[in-house]
């Protein structure tokens, strides 16, 4: 038997894992090295537009082409994934009317539904938007998850015969005779079914293609390569609000700006962004001016966001890439279009391509172009179906059960079980009995947390990431510690000790983001429950001293009777007939205050 | 005509039930303004006193580390016999349902994550379960509820050296309920002892347990074992497995942080403290650097309320008796100062349980533990305050918040209701 042609695939983002399943699909042997976990890099911090390609008509209009073409597709293959929000653009007094009439234009142009509301049709969708407005437009714009889109991808690629590794570092780029062979990997710590690597173990793998899918980390690759991949990393800012002040995308209708994007994303909104290049991905500042300027700005689109509470922020890096010498200088002014840029054509460099620019909702079109190129090098003959196929979660999934009877879950618990799983639902929920809620905030089950450990072993990151378990306006304060002992039993005490304080911390990081007001006090809220209440930062167990447990109170055992406290007062427990406690059922993740 | 008493305190947890309490002994006349249920369902229902200071703990003698506090710390101004005034309030208000108070060590106590923490006073229930006592342990978890994990609880134990062997076991709990069922839930069944196939569900229960047990001469389940009829249930499941059953605290809601709460009111009423509850105290007026009246919104009708000496004991960020905004911390019903770096991004540290400055953020309390001004001047000479509200304690590190909210109770409760009779 002819042994099918390898490809190695460097990045677990939207693309890597996009790419991964479209050749895997093809029936090529496909490998995939990611080296944090998938969607560690730009795919997991963005603020989950599907674009209509409204936002790119004027500016852009190669790329809001693209937008639209794919925002039908994911519509089709992952349904699990996406909500049909539609989207806004909102025009304010001091907004240019030639900018609006050349948005709506443009989006014509550009085959983008697009219909013009009057202000009062527009507050008729979103009452919350600013009495002052002038008038919007209209357009299919969406809220998609990455995680569970990146994640399907990558389970598809599995099902197609794909090694995914995570936690594994390229560290070295082979270059044989003037040609790409391979990668040298350096494993690191992490579990799962995409960890097989020992921690610190290197690799070599070889592949007759390899594919740069790195994203704003192209660069660094291209550099372990010995040639230049010319990407200008791009941070934004994305703020959480901890409700969903408006329930379509609202977009400024403005020429171009920080600030001026409102997602509605599952219990959320998120509030975006800023466009300002960094020099290194990984390394940036993080600061409170920018979430200033997110709600400041966007509460002049809708006024009450300047109250409401924020639940975290974080930073993306966008990874933009302009081919050599057009000499951009303002970021905002880059193209979103992507690149295909071939080594060997470019550079000399047989063996390896990478793919730069671009962006979420075109990420599966940029897997084609790519795999049709990979295919092309290889003499392969295979056509792509991933426009078609759907992904796992979204296969004939047209009809959303009554889960409430079907699984004994509340009915928002089960209908929001359901949107996450899509056409996995039956499966998941049957296959844990019982199935207590962990997760409040986002009415996460226990079926649907075991159904994630499949894929993320010990870290409660990915768990999060595939169930929004601990996402919500609690931040985990009440969750996280229930997360971790979902580890058990196949895990020892330590290692679900470890995972949680990992998981702990990430989350304290885009907490400080938003610490003031009502969420400063969930914060206080959460350090007392996990400081005070668990001794979670002094916990004798982690500590290296040993406890002279002999030198604190028994219980009054070595003293006979322990009843030396003072009498009189209150009669203890003196069977007063307490008021229902069912109330008290209201008391969960969330502070009891929204 | 303004309602009128010698001392108001405004707040309703364990800082302003003591010092409505130390007022009352002075014979003053007190009333007490609460405006919600207090936190105290989100906590425990042990009463921490001093665990840890100056990075030494846990410690077994809480007086210990007292002169390692830092400055400013309530505890030097209300000095060891506040703290000592504090514990004999609380003893005397709680009886027999709490225990710890035949000697001044902490004792070391299971919380539901497993880790032991270092603590004052503890509910009787709590007692038998004791890690700073001796004798071999099987823990108790439920299939049904995710806060407790008994084999991982009882691993964490060991990982800390405790001087017995533990063991966990998760059993199913008799009777099923929905998948968001809470704590209060399987505490009703076990109270009313429900009928289930096999009989009742305390006897289901121990029989399910007896089977599991392996010599083991205690037995803890999680905080749940019954609400109005705890005792019952404990002593008919200590009955039939033939060891003593204790509980082991848990987050909210928290079925022995509420039982606390419920003795804590009836000790109010015992000792003739009146009490208005349901509506906040929102604003104020003063005359000559006294406070005259406390305005409470009473379903948005401002009523005063008129009182010699005032005791704020609102609590802190978390009670709401502190709140803030992206470039100011406030003290919401008088204004008081309260100290706070001006960039909010020092109010945290990037480690999670880093030296928080926000777990310190409080008004600064005189000698007679009155709210200073920016100047160290008593913002009103018959205002005091306890409690959460009261900075200068990190009581989440400390493991001092009880004790913290007794100690200053008691000596503010104390001070104002010797003003307001002499």
């Amino acid at each position: 038997m002819k042994k099918s042609p390898s490809v190695l695939v460097i990045g677990g983002g939207s693309t890597g894992t996009g790419i991964a399943r479209d050749l895997a699909m093809r029936g090529l042997d496909v490998t995939l090295v990611e080296k944090g976990n998938l969607t560690h890099g730009t795919t997991g911090r963005m603020h989950g537009l599907l674009h209509s390609g409204g936002r790119y008509a004027v500016s852009d209009q190669p790329s809001a082409k693209e937008c639209i073409e794919e925002n039908r597709v994911l519509r089709r293959i992952a349904g699990h994934c996406v909500e049909m929000t539609g989207g806004l653009f909102v025009q304010r007094p001091e907004d240019s009317d030639e900018y609006f009439e050349k948005k709506l234009e443009g989006c014509r142009e550009c085959g983008i539904p697009a219909e013009v509301l009057s202000a009062e049709e527009a507050r008729e969708i979103e009452p919350y938007l600013a009495k002052d407005i002038k008038r919007a437009i209209k357009v299919p714009d969406g809220a998609v998850d990455p995680f569970r889109l990146c994640v399907a991808n990558a389970a598809s690629a599995v099902e197609h015969g794909a090694r995914i590794e995570t936690h594994s570092e390229v560290t070295d780029v082979l270059v044989e005779d003037g040609e790409v062979v391979g990668v040298e990997v350096t494993h690191q710590t992490g579990t799962g079914p995409y960890v097989h690597g020992e921690p610190g173990e290197v690799e070599e793998i070889r592949a007759d293609y390899v594919v740069n899918a790195t994203g704003a980390w192209a660069g660094q690759i291209g550099d372990l390569a010995g040639v230049d991949v010319e990407v200008r990393p791009s941070k934004g800012v994305m703020t959480i609000m901890n409700t969903r002040q408006v329930d379509t995308v609202v977009n400024r209708c403005r020429p171009k700006g920080d600030a001026d994007i409102i997602v509605p994303h599952e219990t959320t909104c998120i509030l975006g962004t800023t466009d300002e290049e960094v020099e290194d991905p990984e390394d940036y500042p993080e600061e409170g001016w920018e979430v200033d300027l997110m709600i400041e700005t966007l509460s002049e689109l809708v006024p009450m966001l300047a109250e409401a509470r924020t639940i975290r922020s974080f930073w993306g890096v966008r990874p933009l890439y302009e081919p050599p010498g057009t000499g951009t200088e303002d970021p905002t002014d880059i193209t979103r279009e992507f690149f295909l840029l071939d080594h060997d054509d470019r550079d000399d460099l047989p063996g390896m391509t990478s793919i730069v620019g671009g962006k979420l909702t075109t990420y599966r079109m940029m897997a084609e172009q790519i795999s049709d190129h990979v295919c092309e090098k290889l003499d392969v003959e295979a056509e792509c179906r991933t426009a078609d196929v759907p992904l796992p979660g979204s296969e004939d999934f047209t009809v959303l059960r009554d889960y409430m009877d079907d699984f004994g879950l509340r009915s928002p618990i089960g209908r929001r079980s359901a949107q996450r799983l899509g056409s996995r639902a039956d499966e998941v929920l049957n296959s844990v009995d019982p199935n207590p809620v962990v997760c409040e905030c986002e009415a996460v089950t226990r079926a649907e947390i075991q159904d994630s450990l499949d894929t993320a072993g010990t870290e409660l990151n990915s768990v999060r990431i595939q169930t929004r378990a601990s996402m919500g306006n609690c931040q985990g304060a009440i969750c996280c510690h229930r997360m971790a002992n979902e580890l058990a039993p196949e895990y020892d005490e330590e290692t679900i000790r470890a995972s949680l304080d990992d998981l702990y911390q990430e989350r304290w990081k885009g907490e400080r983001h938003a610490m003031w007001g009502t969420q400063l006090s969930q914060t206080a809220l959460k350090h007392m429950l996990h400081a005070t209440t668990m001794n979670r930062d002094e916990d004798p167990a982690a500590a290296d001293a040993d406890i002279d447990f002999a030198a604190f109170d028994d219980g009054g055992a070595s003293e006979g009777d322990a009843s030396g406290v003072a009498s009189g007062g209150a009669v203890a427990d003196g069977g007063r007939e307490r008021t229902d406690r069912a109330g008290d059922d209201a008391l969960g993740g969330a502070d009891g205050d929204n | 005509m303004a309602i009128t008493d010698d001392v108001l305190v405004i707040g309703g947890g364990i800082a302003a039930c003591t010092a409505a309490l130390s007022a009352a002994e002075t014979g003053a006349r007190v009333r007490l303004l609460a405006h919600k249920k207090s936190t105290l369902r989100q906590a425990s229902g042990l009463v921490d006193v001093l665990g840890y200071a100056g990075g030494d703990g846990p410690l077994s003698d809480p007086s210990a580390g007292l002169d390692a506090l830092p400055e400013g710390h309530p505890y030097h101004v209300v000095g060891e016999d506040g703290v000592r005034a504090g514990l004999r309030i609380f003893d005397e208000a709680v009886g027999d349902a709490y225990r710890g108070g035949h000697t001044d060590s902490n004792a070391l106590v299971m919380t539901h994550g497993g880790a032991v923490k270092p603590t004052a006073r503890y509910p009787e229930s709590v007692a038998p379960g004791l890690a700073s006592s001796s004798g071999d342990m099987l823990l108790v978890g439920f299939a049904g509820l995710t806060d407790f994990d008994a084999p991982v609880a009882a691993d964490h134990l060991t990982a800390a050296g405790v001087p017995f062997s533990a063991r966990g076991v998760t059993v199913e709990f008799p009777k099923r309920f929905r998948a968001d069922a809470k704590v209060t839930r399987f505490a009703k069944a076990l109270d009313r002892d429900e009928e289930v196939d096999g009989g009742t569900v305390r006897s289901v229960v121990a029989d399910t347990v007896a089977e599991k047990l392996d010599g083991e001469s205690r037995v803890g389940f999680p905080a749940m074992l019954g609400d109005d009829h705890d005792e019952d249930v404990r002593a008919e499941l200590s009955d039939r497995l033939g060891v003593p059953v204790f509980e082991v605290p848990t987050g909210p809601p928290s079925l022995l942080g509420l039982k606390l709460e419920d003795m804590l009111f009836d000790a109010l009423d015992e000792a003739g403290v009146r009490i208005s509850a349901g509506n906040p105290a929102v604003d104020f007026e003063a005359e000559d650097g006294r406070v005259e009246t406390v305005i409470v919104d009473q379903k948005s009708r401002p009523t005063p309320y008129s009182a010699d000496q005032v005791v704020l004991a609102t609590g802190g960020l978390v009670g709401k008796g502190l709140d803030s905004d992206r470039e100011s911390v406030t003290e919401p019903v008088f204004g008081c100062h309260v100290p706070h770096p001006e960039d909010r991004y020092d109010w945290s540290e990037p480690e999670a349980f880093g030296d928080h400055a926000f777990a310190r953020f409080g008004v600064v309390p005189d000698a007679e533990l009155r709210p200073t001004d920016e100047d160290g001047e008593p913002h009103f000479e018959n205002l005091r305050a306890a409690g959460g509200v009261v900075g200068g304690a990190d009581v989440a590190r400390e493991k001092s918040a009880s004790g913290v909210s007794l100690a200053t109770g008691a000596v503010a409760g104390r001070l104002a209701g010797e003003e307001a009779t002499r």
